[in-house]
């Protein structure tokens, strides 16, 4: 039995107007009918642009956000029907990871009583110093750290005491909701790898969160690719990068800088037009059709398309009437939405295959 | 491969072999009163050729911005203190009054930033801030001014753009903003640009769109760029030469296809031995740069990175290595144990 399965998740604003006769007139529509299911000591990634819904998902999860619809069975249990101390229970088994350590820790409180906090909060008694001590060591800081303050430490430093709290109750399930993005990038693999390393030492399960494709890539066994409130795309992290079927994930793989000007130099864009629609209220059919440079007349535009499996690729979802014609190459993307290789003005050419395979402006080594 | 440092076309007028921004030795040194004197920016030498393109690399605090800042007097007098020279297109931009530099700033450079929503103004609207600088700098009367607005709206792909004048700040896009403040640092036809993490703040595929703008702008209009990013990635595609700064000071520079080719300098083969990379097989682990940024070392002690190096040896300390040309001439490297062509990781 997998240890997370969402159903139908939904989670909506209300958008209230006037004073005294409060009425709601519309709602944000933040998560808007999801499922994922994550197995036991899996990652599963959540990508998505600012906007999409994705952390509000991470938190819909844990029961933070009222939940609109849907249901959250975590262990077997239905976390919507639980109430008071019996969720508390439950809660003790999944933890967060924030984005900004900073923010994420009080900075009146010593980093040995923000690592018991959650010990104490659940009834545990002291003494805590044994297992502060461990919680250190396993987070890679030293003893000494447990009686300074959150602003005596560097950023990374900081994220892996919020890791080390996350981590005190011997949880089952991680959130980490952009773990490293608010990291230098020389930090950003120590704390990558330390998740990693926390994951086989504990057999945590993780939902990770983030922007950073690459980053996600790297740490997730599988993808869940969100926008504007649901998940277009889910796929193993390989198939999703070798083969992206939603023109989403197409437009988002191609948009990603990568460090080498010989690929960067080949690669084709294809780019998005315009902006993230309100999700107040999202375009009709396929929530995507507004930006999409393979967008078909009538059919993209009055019919919501549902996550599908393909034929040819097995354990892939996607939602897109036309994944197979724009997989075949039978679809192009529309004039105008493809950025040409810039192919170096500069510099001799490398020799090499011109033209990277099936549009996707990334060369597979 | 010196071809990737020359401007794609020489601009009439620039004297032959002069890059249009020369700085040199620019240190910027912030002393407030009851504190330790903090030494941002340390004997920073940098050449920008007129059309040319050049990325500066490095992380929060390494003094990238500062030196722009800095260079176009930007910084405020009170508590700061700057040496060195900066030279655009021949006047020197440290030593020139005020009002001159405003001319120039503005008119022959511009800046755009990464908070698009902090550099405009929120209660103007787009249209007023975008003529503003159109009368100001090219003197047009303000019909001719909001037309020109319009168009300039209009290149750098925002549609309806006599419509969108009348707009607010607040009642547009992040990606929006961004392409109004293009199309306010293009407004005067610049002969440099400055751009600091300009899409820093915006999601990876608006991203993608302000940076094939910017692409395409300058190679169209010619514009020297100068691109301030910690992102490797946008350098990558975007520049002809790269310097990578750390802790102030310029520690490897290259043309982008030797510098990617062959990162001689541990801090730049270990930021890019620290990134996954989407075009590489996912099992490869990464290998982070120990110890964090604030693990410095004063230059004058040694080499400020080599309390993070693993190629460290005793004579790192001891003043600062210099800046010293590795195989290609355009190759400057300022480290004693470069990495070995084994040991890289690209």
């Amino acid at each position: 039995m997998s240890l997370l399965e969402v159903r139908g998740l939904k989670v909506h604003f209300p958008i209230k107007k006037g004073i005294v006769l409060e009425r709601t007139v519309g709602a944000v529509r933040a998560v808007d009918g999801v499922d994922l299911t994550v197995e036991k000591g899996t990652t599963l990634g959540i990508v998505g642009e600012s906007g999409c819904g994705k952390s509000t998902l991470g938190r819909a999860v844990l029961q933070l956000e009222p939940v609109t619809a849907g249901t959250v069975v975590f262990d077997g249990e239905d976390l919507g029907a639980l109430k008071g101390a019996a969720l508390r229970r439950m809660r003790r088994r999944m933890q967060m990871v924030f984005q900004d350590p900073l923010a994420s820790l009080d900075p009146r409180q010593s980093v040995s009583s923000v690592l018991t906090e959650p010990l104490r909060t659940h009834g545990e008694k002291g003494p805590f110093d044994k297992r502060v001590r461990e919680l250190l060591d396993l987070v890679g800081l030293p003893a000494t750290a447990a009686n300074r303050y959150p602003h005596e430490f560097s950023g990374g430093q900081r994220q892996r005491i919020g890791i080390a709290r996350a981590i005190s109750l011997n949880p089952e399930l991680i959130i980490a909701d952009e773990p490293v993005s608010a990291l230098d990038v020389s930090i950003q693999a120590q704390v990558v790898n330390l998740l990693e390393e926390l994951q086989q030492r504990l057999g945590l399960t993780y939902l990770v969160i983030a922007h950073d494709l690459a980053v996600v890539r790297h740490i997730s066994d599988d993808i869940a690719v969100m926008y504007l409130g649901a998940v277009v795309e889910v796929a193993p992290s390989d198939d999703l990068y070798e083969a992206p079927l939603h023109p989403y994930t197409i437009a988002l793989l191609s948009a990603i800088p990568i460090p080498d000007p010989e690929v960067e130099d080949r690669r084709e864009r294809v780019l998005l037009r315009g902006d993230l629609p309100s999700a107040a209220d999202p375009p009709s059919g396929c929530r995507f059709h507004t930006r999409c440079p393979f967008r078909q007349p009538t059919r993209c535009s009055d019919e919501v398309p549902e996550l599908r499996v393909l034929e040819a690729f097995p354990g892939h979802q996607v939602a897109c009437h036309w994944a197979e014609q724009v997989h075949s190459g039978e679809l192009q993307p529309a004039q105008g939405s493809v950025a040409e290789p810039v192919e170096a003005s500069a510099g001799p050419t490398p020799s090499g295959p011109a033209a990277p395979p099936d549009g996707l402006g990334l060369v597979l080594p | 491969m010196t071809t990737a440092t020359t401007p794609r076309d020489a601009v009439p007028g620039q004297l032959a072999g002069e890059p249009l921004l020369k700085v040199r030795d620019l240190t910027v040194t912030f002393a407030s009163r009851g504190r330790r004197a903090v030494r941002a920016v340390d004997g920073i030498d940098l050449d920008v050729a007129a059309g040319s393109t050049v990325g500066i690399v490095g992380e929060s605090g390494s003094g990238k911005s500062v030196t722009s800042l800095a260079a176009l007097g930007l910084l405020g007098k009170r508590g700061v203190q700057i040496s060195g020279s900066v030279h655009f297109d021949g006047a020197d931009l440290l030593n020139m009054p005020d009002d001159e530099l405003r001319a120039v700033r503005g008119k022959e450079i511009a800046m755009i930033f990464q908070d698009p929503m902090s550099s405009l103004n929120p209660v103007l609207t787009i249209g007023r801030q975008i003529t503003e600088i159109l009368v100001r700098h090219r003197g047009l009367s303000k019909q001719e001014a909001r037309d020109e607005a319009a168009s300039l709206l209009q290149s750098v792909g925002i549609g309806d753009s006599v419509r969108r004048l009348r707009s607010f700040p607040h009642q547009l896009s992040g990606g929006m903003r961004q392409r109004v403040m293009i199309a306010m640092a293009l407004a005067c036809a610049p002969r440099l640009l400055i751009a600091d993490e300009p899409t820093t703040a915006l999601d990876v595929t608006i991203s993608a769109q302000i940076l094939e703008l910017l692409r395409t702008l300058v190679a169209e209009t010619q514009t020297a760029l100068v691109l301030i990013t910690h992102d490797l990635g946008v350098v990558a595609g975007l520049c002809d030469t790269v310097h990578v700064m750390y802790s102030g000071r310029i520690v490897e520079s290259a043309p982008r296809r030797p510098l990617f080719a062959a990162p001689e300098h541990p801090y730049t083969n270990g930021l890019l031995a620290s990134v996954p990379r989407l075009d590489q097989p996912r099992g490869i682990p990464l290998l982070p740069i120990p110890g964090s940024p604030s693990d410095t070392l004063p230059w004058a002690q040694g080499c400020a990175f080599s309390p993070r190096c693993t190629r460290r040896e005793d004579d790192c300390l001891g003043g600062p290595p210099p800046l010293a040309p590795v195989g290609h001439p355009a190759h400057l490297l300022r480290c004693m144990h470069p990495v070995p062509t084994g040991e890289r990781r690209v």
